[in-house]
C-alpha cells in the first residue's frame, strides 16, 4: 500500500490499476463500530478498470468518485452512520441498473441502493465501500390512469413530486410522511413506510400495484402491473416491498393512488394525560370512524424541542388563553373566559393525569412542578394531539368533527384546541408534528426507536428510559427523551436526543433495554423505518429463529453473493 | 367605539387554481373555501384593539348568496361580537360592496372601518378605498402598524404606517376613518375550540341590499382570464463566458 502511493505519486500519468485499492490502515477493514461486522472477505475491491467500465457503460456525468461529493451520499440524514464508498453511480435507465448489477455480481462488488438518503436506520448508506448505486438519474413519471388513479413512476421520483403531479388530475399520494420533500418512491417501497395517513390509506402491501425489479444477477423481473386484483401464483412483489434493498433494486412502482378529498379537516388538541389521548383515540375511530384518516400525538418535550430550535414555528394553543376552564366553558354561559395559559392539569405521582373533576381555572402549575421528584427535572407529561378527516362532503364532516369534539371536550380528555380554518394553518399544525425529528437533530444527536406498542402502555416506554436514564446516568442532566408518533398506528417514535453526541454510554444505557422492553410488552422494535443496520443484530427481539432462518434462506436465493445491500437486516457475518 | 370588519369568503389561497377551459374565470382544483387571509389580518387587529379597551364591539360583516355564511363563523370563534350577512345572490363588485359597507357603517354609527387590502380573488385593491370616499372619511391602506391615540378624548385619532413602494409613511388621521389592512400587520391567531364551539351557537344577523337603500348595478365585465406565460425551463451554461454572452444577448441583462 504505501509502495502503491509512491507509485501513483511519481507516475501520476500512468494509470495504476490497483487505483482505489484502499490501504491497511483505511476504515473499511476496520470492524464496523455499529454492527460488529467485518468487511465480507468475498467481496472485491473496487478496481481503475471497474470506474472505467462504468463510465462506459452510464456515461461519465453519471459517475462520481470524487471524495468530496461522495461525503453526502457516505452519510445517513441523522449523521450517525459513516460510509466509506469511493464510488457512486447513477444510472438513468433500467438497462443501466441491470447491466451494473449483472457486472458488479459477476465482479463481486457489493452495492447500496440509494433513494433520497432520508431512511432512519442507516440502510441506505454503505458500511464499509459498497458502491452506492443512486436511483435518484430515475426520475419520470411513466403513466398516470385517471380512471382508477393508477400511477406507474420510476424509482427515483421524489414523494413531493408525484402527489404534485396526481393533484392536478384529482388524486393523493396513498402515503405522506415529513420528508416528502427528499424521498424517493422506491426507497418508501423498500422500507414499507408507513407515514402519517396510513391509518386511513393502509400500508404500502396493499396500495402497491406493480413493481419492477432489478435482482442481484441483473435479470430484470418486470412485475408492474396496474390491475387492482391479480391472483396468479405467487405475488412476488411483496417480497421486496419493505426488503431494504436487500432481495433487489426496485426500478419502477406501479402505485395505487387515492381520490383527493373534497374535505379535508384538521384539528390541534391540548390533553392532560397520555391515558386522555387513547381515549380521544378511541373516541375518534367510533365517531369519526370513515372520515377519519390521521391520528398523531406529541408529548410537551416534543413540543419545546421545536419552539426552542426552529424559528417561526409556535404552539398554536399558547395565544388563545382559554385553556383549564374550557371543558367548562362549553357548558357555561357566553362570556366566561379562562385566564391560564397552557393545559395546566399535573399530578406528579401518577402518570394518568388529573380527573375530570379537578379542572379548576386558578390552578398553578408552577406549583405543582416543584413536587415533583425525578432527577432528571421532567415535568409529568403533557400532550398533544393531530386529527385529520378526510371526506367527500364538508358540511357532512363538519357536523361529525363538531359532535366529536364536543364529546371529547365535555369529558375532560381534551383541555384546548383548535380546528385549522384555512389549508394555512392546516399545514402550520402538520409542521409541528412534521418537524420534530429535525428538531431533535438540532438538539443534539438522535438515538431514535421506533416501535410498535399496545396503545395503553405506549407512552409507558418513554417513561422507563426516562428513569433509566436518570438513574443509570444522573450527571447527563442535558439528554433529552420524548415521545411522538402515529398513537392512531400503535406507533411510537421514542427519541433521545444527547447535545454532547452519539456516545457509547448512552448507547449502552438505552440498548437492549429498550428492545427488551418492548419484547416484553410483545410489540416490535420496527414499527415503519425498519431494520437497516441499526437493528440488524436485533431481529430476535420480535422474530423467531425460525423465521429469520427463513428470511436468511430467501435472500441466500435471491443474492448468492450477497452483493446487494450487505450487513443490512438479515445478516450473518461471513466467515 | 363600534369597529366594522369586512371579511370575505374566498378560494383557499393554499389550494392551486387553473383558468377554465371557456376563459371566463378560474377553477380550483380543490373545493376548499376560507376567509381571505388580509380580511382575517383586519379581524384580528380589531381582536388586538379590543383586547387594548379601543373598541367597544367588533361587527363582521359579509356579504354574497347564503353559502357565505361560515366566514362569519369563523369571525364569532375569533372574537367578533356581532356577524351581519348580507344576502344578494348577484355579482358583487368593489363598488356595489363599498355601497353597501358605507350604508351599515353610517346605520351602525360606527367608529372605524378595518378591511383588508384587497380579495386574492380578484385582487382588486378598491373596496377600502370606495368606502372612504363614499363616507368621506380619511383613509389608510396596506396598513402594517396601527395605533389608535386617545390623548384628546373627544376627538380620537389612528396613527397608521403603511407600506408604500419608498418604504414606509405614517399617517394620523382623525377618527372614524377606513383602515386596509397588508400582510405584516400581525399573525391571526387559531380559533380556540371553545370559541368554535360558541361561535356555531350565535346568531347571524340577515339584511339585504334593499334594506340598506343600494342597488347593486354591476360596472365591469369580465373580458378574458389567461394564466401568465409559462417558464421556460432553466439551461447549464458550461463556462463563465458563456454566461455573460447568455446575459447579454438573450437575457439582455448585461
Amino acid at each position: 500500500m504505501f509502495t502503491n502511493r509512491i507509485v501513483f505519486n511519481t507516475f501520476k500519468a500512468v494509470r495504476s490499476n490497483v487505483l482505489f485499492c484502499a490501504g491497511e490502515s483505511s476504515p473499511i477493514f476496520k470492524r464496523c463500530g455499529h454492527c460488529q461486522a467485518t468487511r465480507g472477505p468475498s467481496y472485491s475491491q473496487l478496481q481503475t478498470s471497474d470506474v472505467e467500465w462504468f463510465k462506459r457503460c452510464l456515461g461519465e456525468s453519471n459517475v462520481v468518485t470524487d471524495v468530496e461529493r461522495l461525503k453526502s451520499f457516505n452519510r445517513d440524514w441523522m449523521k450517525k452512520y459513516q460510509g466509506h464508498s469511493q464510488l457512486l453511480l447513477r444510472p438513468k435507465t433500467t438497462q443501466h441498473v441491470s447491466e451494473v448489477l449483472a457486472y458488479c455480481n459477476e465482479r463481486s462488488l457489493p452495492i447500496v441502493p440509494q433513494g433520497g438518503n432520508t431512511g432512519l436506520v442507516g440502510g441506505g448508506v454503505p458500511v464499509f465501500d459498497e458502491i452506492i448505486l443512486s436511483t435518484q438519474g430515475m426520475t419520470r413519471i411513466l403513466s398516470f390512469e385517471e380512471s382508477s388513479g393508477a400511477l406507474v413512476a420510476e424509482a427515483g421520483c421524489v414523494l413531493q413530486a408525484l402527489d404534485d403531479h396526481v393533484t392536478g388530475h384529482g388524486y393523493i399520494m396513498p402515503l405522506d410522511l415529513g420528508a416528502k420533500g427528499s424521498c424517493c418512491i422506491g426507497g418508501n417501497v423498500s422500507t414499507n413506510a408507513g407515514g402519517l395517513r396510513l391509518l386511513r390509506y393502509g400500508s404500502l402491501h396493499g396500495s402497491v400495484l406493480g413493481l419492477e425489479v432489478v435482482m442481484a444477477d441483473g435479470t430484470i423481473l418486470d412485475l408492474l402491473k396496474t390491475l387492482r386484483k391479480d391472483n396468479t401464483g405467487y405475488d412476488l412483489k411483496q417480497l421486496f416491498i419493505g426488503a431494504e434493498g436487500t432481495l433487489g433494486v426496485i426500478t419502477a412502482v406501479a402505485i395505487q393512488c387515492a381520490p383527493r378529498p373534497a374535505s379535508v379537516q384538521s384539528v390541534f388538541l391540548a390533553c392532560p394525560s397520555f391515558e386522555a389521548v387513547t381515549k380521544v383515540l378511541g373516541t375518534a375511530k367510533t365517531m369519526l370512524a370513515e372520515i377519519l384518516s390521521a391520528a398523531e400525538f406529541l408529548d410537551q418535550h416534543c413540543m419545546r424541542v421545536v419552539e426552542e430550535q426552529l424559528e417561526g414555528v409556535s404552539n398554536p394553543l399558547t395565544d388563545s388563553g382559554t385553556c383549564t376552564a374550557a371543558s367548562a366553558a362549553v357548558a357555561a354561559a357566553p362570556g366566561s373566559e379562562g385566564t391560564n395559559k397552557g393545559p395546566a392539569c399535573t399530578d406528579s405521582n401518577t402518570t394518568t393525569g388529573c380527573s375530570t373533576s379537578s379542572f379548576a381555572s386558578t390552578f398553578d402549575p408552577d406549583n405543582a412542578a416543584s413536587s415533583s421528584s425525578s432527577a432528571s427535572l421532567q415535568l409529568p407529561p403533557r400532550f398533544y394531539m393531530v386529527i385529520e378527516t378526510h371526506g367527500s362532503h364538508e358540511a357532512h364532516d363538519v357536523e361529525k368533527l363538531d359532535a366529536f369534539l364536543e364529546a371529547v371536550m365535555s369529558e375532560g380528555h381534551v383541555l384546548d384546541g383548535c380546528v385549522a380554518t384555512s389549508k394555512a394553518q392546516s399545514d402550520s399544525m402538520w409542521h409541528i408534528r412534521e418537524v420534530i425529528a429535525e428538531a431533535c437533530g438540532r438538539a443534539g444527536s438522535v438515538y431514535k426507536y421506533d416501535v410498535s406498542l399496545p396503545v395503553q402502555v405506549m407512552y409507558q416506554l418513554v417513561e422507563a428510559v426516562q428513569q433509566r436514564l436518570a438513574s443509570q446516568l444522573p450527571h447527563r442532566q442535558d439528554i433529552l427523551t420524548l415521545g411522538y408518533g402515529h398513537v392512531g398506528d400503535g406507533n411510537l417514535h421514542l427519541n433521545v436526543s444527547v447535545p454532547s453526541g452519539y456516545s457509547q454510554e448512552v448507547q449502552e444505557v438505552l440498548e437492549p433495554f429498550i428492545y427488551e422492553w418492548i419484547q416484553g410488552h410483545s410489540g416490535s422494535i420496527s414499527a415503519e423505518h425498519g431494520i437497516g443496520l441499526m437493528k440488524a443484530g436485533a431481529l430476535t427481539y420480535s422474530k423467531s429463529l425460525k423465521a429469520i432462518q427463513v428470511m436468511s434462506s430467501i435472500k441466500s436465493m435471491l443474492d448468492p453473493k450477497g452483493i446487494i445491500n450487505p450487513y443490512k437486516v438479515v445478516y450473518k457475518q461471513q466467515a | 367605539m363600534k369597529i366594522l370588519v369586512a371579511v370575505k369568503r374566498v378560494i383557499d389561497y393554499a389550494v392551486p387554481v387553473r383558468v377554465k377551459a371557456d376563459k371566463s374565470g378560474v377553477e380550483a382544483l380543490l373545493p376548499k373555501m376560507s376567509m381571505n387571509p388580509f380580511c382575517e389580518i383586519a379581524l384580528e387587529e380589531a381582536v388586538r384593539l379590543k383586547e387594548k379597551k379601543f373598541v367597544s364591539e367588533i361587527l363582521a360583516i359579509t356579504l354574497g348568496p347564503a353559502g357565505v355564511q361560515d366566514v362569519l363563523r369563523h369571525a364569532l370563534g375569533l372574537g367578533a361580537d356581532r356577524a351581519l350577512h348580507v344576502v344578494s345572490e348577484q355579482e358583487l363588485q368593489p363598488l356595489a360592496v363599498a355601497r353597501l359597507l358605507a350604508a351599515v357603517a353610517k346605520r351602525e354609527s360606527v367608529g372605524l372601518a378595518l378591511l383588508g387590502k384587497q380579495a386574492i380573488d380578484d385582487d382588486s385593491n378598491q373596496t377600502g378605498q370606495m368606502l372612504a370616499a363614499l363616507l368621506d372619511w380619511p383613509q389608510a391602506t396596506f396598513a402594517s402598524k396601527v395605533e389608535i391615540d386617545t390623548s384628546v378624548p373627544s376627538k380620537m385619532r389612528a396613527v397608521v404606517t403603511r407600506e408604500v413602494d419608498g418604504g414606509l409613511q405614517t399617517l394620523s388621521m382623525e377618527l372614524p376613518a377606513v383602515i386596509t389592512a397588508d400582510l405584516r400587520l400581525n399573525t391571526p391567531r387559531f380559533v380556540s375550540l371553545p370559541n368554535a364551539i360558541k361561535a356555531k351557537k350565535r346568531q347571524i344577523e340577515q339584511l339585504s341590499p334593499d334594506s340598506l337603500g343600494v342597488e347593486i348595478v354591476p360596472q365591469l365585465r369580465t373580458v378574458e382570464v389567461n394564466a401568465p406565460p409559462l417558464r421556460n425551463a432553466g439551461t447549464r451554461v458550461s463556462n463563465v463566458a458563456e454566461l455573460v454572452e447568455r446575459l447579454h444577448n438573450e437575457a439582455r441583462v448585461l
